[in-house]
């Protein structure tokens, strides 16, 4: 059943990281990454190492993902500001 | 003559004499790029570039499937997964976990293995990270010598904005809930040794509470108690801290001198010896590091 | 045919993993925006760190932290690779942060975010 469940997620990531690469706008690539990087949480949980699952959802998908908005923001690239 | 050099090495950095400096408003960016577009559109039907750029593709698309599908060849050859007599599972694993109690102290065989038995790699990884936070201090800082007048309005006009305008829902919820991701941070952090977690996770956590202070209160709240004097004192103090305790051994032969600090009782806080004490390094340097990251993005100064 | 696929169900970490990296690098090397090419370089990473942890991964034992009592190192998966990735994913993060800040000062001078723009700018102005 376990391995069902790590299938389906290992699925998921897949199709994650497929989408950020197509995507049209740019923070839609953003979001999708930091979703990636939840699954990515999880998965460590699973392969039973509890230190890499905190700090993979400290750092991937807090830290990272607030990095990447804010250069969006300092480029103009994030729609329904007055930036682009 | 050292002024002189020091001078042409920062404007060698920064790219650009200082007085060339131009702010982009959106209605000029949108012009800029359409006369760009033009501009490199009638470039493009330069036969050269257009057959290197599809040179490239080709190539990086046959490279990338030639390196996947030999590491799909390679993985059928591994040893099963899960299986308890993969070469990975030798007699180092054996020692650090039967011998890892009582030489150590630590509960959390890994946060036993990256702190005392393999402490000097974790010294690399700080070192890396005050590297990277130095690196974008280099390249992100706004200070009096590189900043130009139009600048200096917009930010104030961005100050401005920001003062105002502040989220009354954000502020009473991070009010609240601030102080308990500091804690548990710091919690996270002295119970590195005896529970999941340890100085990188109990950093990052903390981190991200301070950036989401900075964020919602604004970067000049967070200036109270955080400003560059207490970055730069915590983090040197924390590495050379780290460093006394543990790069010698590179002269010793990885093992390192006894330092009097008792084991103590496995499964208290106050034990494990040295472990402790380069925790709380660890924590202190990452999240320094993060919230030094998230200052020089959004504001351009710690 | 049978054998090839429950043979893939048994290696589906390391499987992924390698689809991940290809998609990450391919990523990488073909897109124009510099931002995409960034987030390419991030799943290649955390690909690496996938395969690296599950090569510690064995069937039916506990996390590595003391419980019960029980020092056997039978009873506990291997702890060295999770130790190799914690280092990893810091400085993969240390890394990103970089190559934004690049990429920022790269937006200053030269106003665009696109890969190809940019070369022509640069040789434009080298000549």
């Amino acid at each position: 059943m376990t391995t069902v469940f790590e299938l389906l997620l290992i699925l998921s990531l897949v199709v994650c990281a497929v989408a950020a690469s197509f995507s049209k706008r740019l923070l839609t690539a953003v979001v999708i990454y930091m979703a990636y990087s939840l699954v990515m949480t999880v998965i460590w949980a699973l392969l039973q190492s509890p230190d890499l699952a905190i700090t993979e959802a400290a750092v991937g998908a807090g830290v990272t993902g607030i990095l990447f908005v804010l250069t969006l923001k300092k480029i103009h690239a994030l729609k329904g500001t007055k930036d682009e | 003559m050292k002024n002189e050099w020091f001078r042409a090495l920062v404007r060698w950095i920064d790219g650009e004499p200082a007085h060339d400096r131009r702010i982009r408003t959106p209605e000029g960016q949108r012009v800029r790029r359409a006369r760009r577009a033009q501009r490199t559109g009638e470039q493009f039907s330069d036969q050269a570039a257009k057959r290197f750029a599809w040179g490239y593709r080709i190539s990086a698309v046959v490279i990338c499937l030639s390196i996947v599908c030999t590491l799909l060849y390679t993985v059928f050859q591994l040893p099963l997964f899960g299986a308890a007599d993969s070469p990975a599972n030798n007699e180092v694993v054996e020692r650090y976990i039967e011998k890892g109690v009582e030489e150590t102290g630590a509960v959390n065989f890994v946060t036993g293995m990256i702190l005392d038995y393999r402490a000097f790699d974790t010294f690399g990884e700080s070192s890396v990270l005050f590297l990277a936070v130095t690196s974008v201090l280099i390249l992100l800082l706004r200070d009096k010598n590189n900043i130009s007048e139009e600048e200096d309005l917009l930010t104030a006009h961005e100050f401005f904005i920001e003062r105002e305008m502040q989220d009354l829902i954000l502020q009473k919820v991070v009010a609240v809930v601030m102080p308990c991701i500091l804690l548990f941070g710091i919690y996270v952090v002295l119970n590195g040794h005896i529970s999941p977690g340890g100085g990188f996770s109990g950093g990052a956590i903390m981190g991200g509470g301070l950036i989401l202070y900075g964020a919602s209160f604004g970067i000049l709240a967070v200036r109270r108690f955080f400003n560059r004097r207490t970055f730069t004192a915590i983090t040197t103090a924390a590495l050379l801290t780290y460093a006394a305790s543990k790069a010698y051994s590179f002269f010793t032969g990885a093992n390192g001198l006894e330092t009097g600090i008792p084991l103590g009782t496995p499964g208290a806080i106050l034990s494990s010896g040295l472990i402790l004490v380069l925790d709380i390094c660890v924590g202190a340097v990452v999240t320094c590091t993060m919230y030094g990251f998230y200052a020089l993005f959004a504001r351009g100064r710690l | 045919m049978k054998e090839l696929f429950k043979l893939a169900v048994v290696y589906r970490f390391e499987l992924g993993a390698i689809l991940l990296f290809g998609i990450g690098f391919m990523n990488l090397l073909l897109q124009k925006n510099l931002i995409r090419k960034i987030i390419g370089f991030n799943v290649m990473d955390s690909s690496v760190f996938l395969f690296l942890a599950s090569q510690g991964y064995i069937e039916g034992r506990i996390a590595p932290v003391l419980t019960n009592g029980s020092m056997q190192a039978a009873t506990y998966v291997n702890p060295i690779p999770a130790g190799l990735v914690l280092t990893g994913i810091v400085v993969s993060v240390s890394v990103s942060a970089f190559f934004l800040a690049l990429v920022q000062r790269l937006y200053l001078k030269y106003g665009t975010v696109e890969f190809d723009e940019i070369m022509l700018l640069a040789k434009k102005e080298a000549e």
